[in-house]
């Protein structure tokens, strides 16, 4: 079956773009004014553009909005749920995960995607015992886990802090 | 980005007819491929989108596993085969790049990932051999710390920057091609080229040639296995010096060895020579040191790169130690 011509972004369906140079980026931020998803280095080196494709987190500076017709895309603006925040937004919050907050769209979507992966067994470089299914959510974890997210103000204790907030949370209780 | 046209691949046919036109570029995930597109370092006429190829991870009769081009990085590092019968996979995987990009690349993409030298990158101040044939490498005067210490030639110095390939490199992969003449398989250690007069050449692939599948053969002592990652900093940063290594060591006595090294070479370096020196020694710390010097007896050193000499040696003996349980890290 022919894929649909379209993209799902934050559950609505989007026509793609014409042009395939198109970023997922520029997608978001130029063609649906979109702009909580930043474009820092634009060349994958600093995370801010992290968003969430079918509940993976990827890159969307290094995305080209074509290759994922048919896809799921989840932004910063698609995580609210009947205006309440996200808990994973709520705990930034609580725990001073930001300071100028531009890195904070992209470390939000982050560790949503990080999360996920530690449900899945997805080993990690500091991961002692990779015969293991189950992989314990520890600080050394977690900062290795986001380290594809840079903060420029060194917000990293708050981050982690929030961060540390929801994955310590029993699963049925986490988003 | 320079105007190209885009099509997805509905099978590997339907790939390698359209890969057939020149111009044409394979696209995977994108990560390493849209960035030097937008830097106009690539300008195809043509992206044929690879990634709904195939991502199966199966193993195989004689008790290997064929590993789907278009499977994601994550997937290949996080599968169970991997983790357990061949861990210096996994770990070199991990080791590389952030999660969202291991999330996005294809392991064929990974394979076929080009230089991260910033004399390459610098198309408007830099003269650059593998950019534009002819024109002279500043790298080899230049600020050269990154730059390579074996194999490397008077044209080009840079690195490969793939940290999946140094443990695929130790465990004699072979690559599945086809292209329109048919289909053939190399070795990983054959598919990437020393740089030579021609370093605008990264591989051996024919124009067109598309990778298909990555073989890993059976190697039980891959199971005592691992790869470590010196870098600059703790995490997302290439390697100074990446060594992946497999020990069978039972009874004092190495049996057999496997090592390669990563970010000291144009291509994933195989340690050939070390390997030699090291079967039928005592697994010792005066061993492993022997073999990692007979390794890098050719090494050439460049102004601000001479550390990675002897960061290699440390490294080799550290991991070797490690996996023959007398020291060093696991």
């Amino acid at each position: 079956m022919p894929l649909p011509m379209s993209i799902t972004i934050n559950a609505a369906e989007t026509p793609l773009p014409d042009d395939p140079r198109v970023s997922l980026l520029d997608f978001l931020r130029e063609h649906l004014h979109l702009s909580g998803t930043k474009m820092g280095c634009n060349q994958g080196a600093c995370g801010a553009c992290t968003v969430l494709v079918d509940g993976q987190r990827i890159l969307s500076c290094l995305a080209l909005a074509v290759q994922y017709q048919g896809r799921s895309v989840t932004s910063i603006e698609g995580l609210a749920e009947n205006g309440a925040l996200h808990p994973l937004q709520q705990a930034f919050v609580e725990h001073d995960g930001f300071q100028c907050g531009y890195c904070t769209p992209g470390q939000i979507c982050s560790a949503i995607g990080m999360q996920d992966e530690l449900r899945r067994g997805v080993p990690s470089y500091v991961t002692a015992d990779l015969a293991s299914d189950a992989i314990d959510a520890s600080h050394d974890e977690l900062r290795e886990r986001m380290s594809g997210n840079l903060c420029r103000c060194g917000a990293y204790n708050g981050i982690a802090a929030a961060i540390s907030a929801i994955a310590e949370r029993p699963a049925q209780e986490a988003p | 980005m320079t105007p190209f046209t885009y099509a997805r691949a509905a099978d590997v046919q339907d790939a390698v007819r359209m890969g057939a036109a020149p111009g044409t570029k394979y696209l995977g995930g994108g990560t390493n491929l849209v960035d030097l597109l937008r830097e106009t370092l690539e300008r195809p006429a043509a992206l044929v989108d690879v990634t709904g190829l195939s991502t199966a991870i199966e193993d195989t009769p004689g008790g290997g596993l064929l590993i789907g081009a278009a499977a994601r990085n994550t997937a290949l590092a996080a599968h169970r085969t991997v983790r357990t019968r061949y861990p210096l996979l996994t770990r070199a995987i991990v080791s590389g790049a952030s999660a969202q990009i291991r999330n996005m690349a294809t392991v064929g993409g990974n394979v076929l990932q080009r230089t991260r030298c910033t004399y390459f990158y610098d198309d408007d101040g830099a003269r650059c051999n593998k950019r534009t044939p002819g024109q002279g490498c500043d790298a080899i005067d230049g600020f050269n710390r990154m730059h390579a210490v074996l194999g490397a030639s008077d044209s080009c110095v840079a690195t490969h920057p793939s940290d999946m390939c140094v443990a695929l490199a130790a465990l004699d992969a072979v690559v599945h091609l086809q292209g329109s003449a048919g289909t053939r398989t190399l070795a990983l250690t054959d598919l990437h080229r020393l740089p030579e007069d021609h370093p605008e050449q990264d591989t051996l692939l024919a124009p067109g040639e598309l990778i298909t599948a990555i073989e890993l053969p059976p190697l039980p002592m891959a199971a005592r296995s691992t790869y470590r990652k010196v870098r600059d900093r703790a995490s997302y940063a290439f390697a100074l010096v990446s060594v992946a290594a497999a020990l069978d060591a039972d009874g004092g006595a190495v049996k057999d060895v496997r090592l390669a090294l990563g970010g000291v070479a144009h291509k994933p370096w195989r340690a050939y020579k070390a390997e030699a020196a090291l079967r039928g020694q005592p697994a010792s710390a005066a061993a492993f040191r022997a073999a990692a010097e007979a390794e890098l007896l050719d090494a050439r050193p460049l102004r601000d790169n001479a550390f990675k000499i002897e960061l290699a040696r440390r490294t080799i003996v550290a991991v070797l130690a490690g996996l023959a349980g007398t020291g060093g890290q696991p």
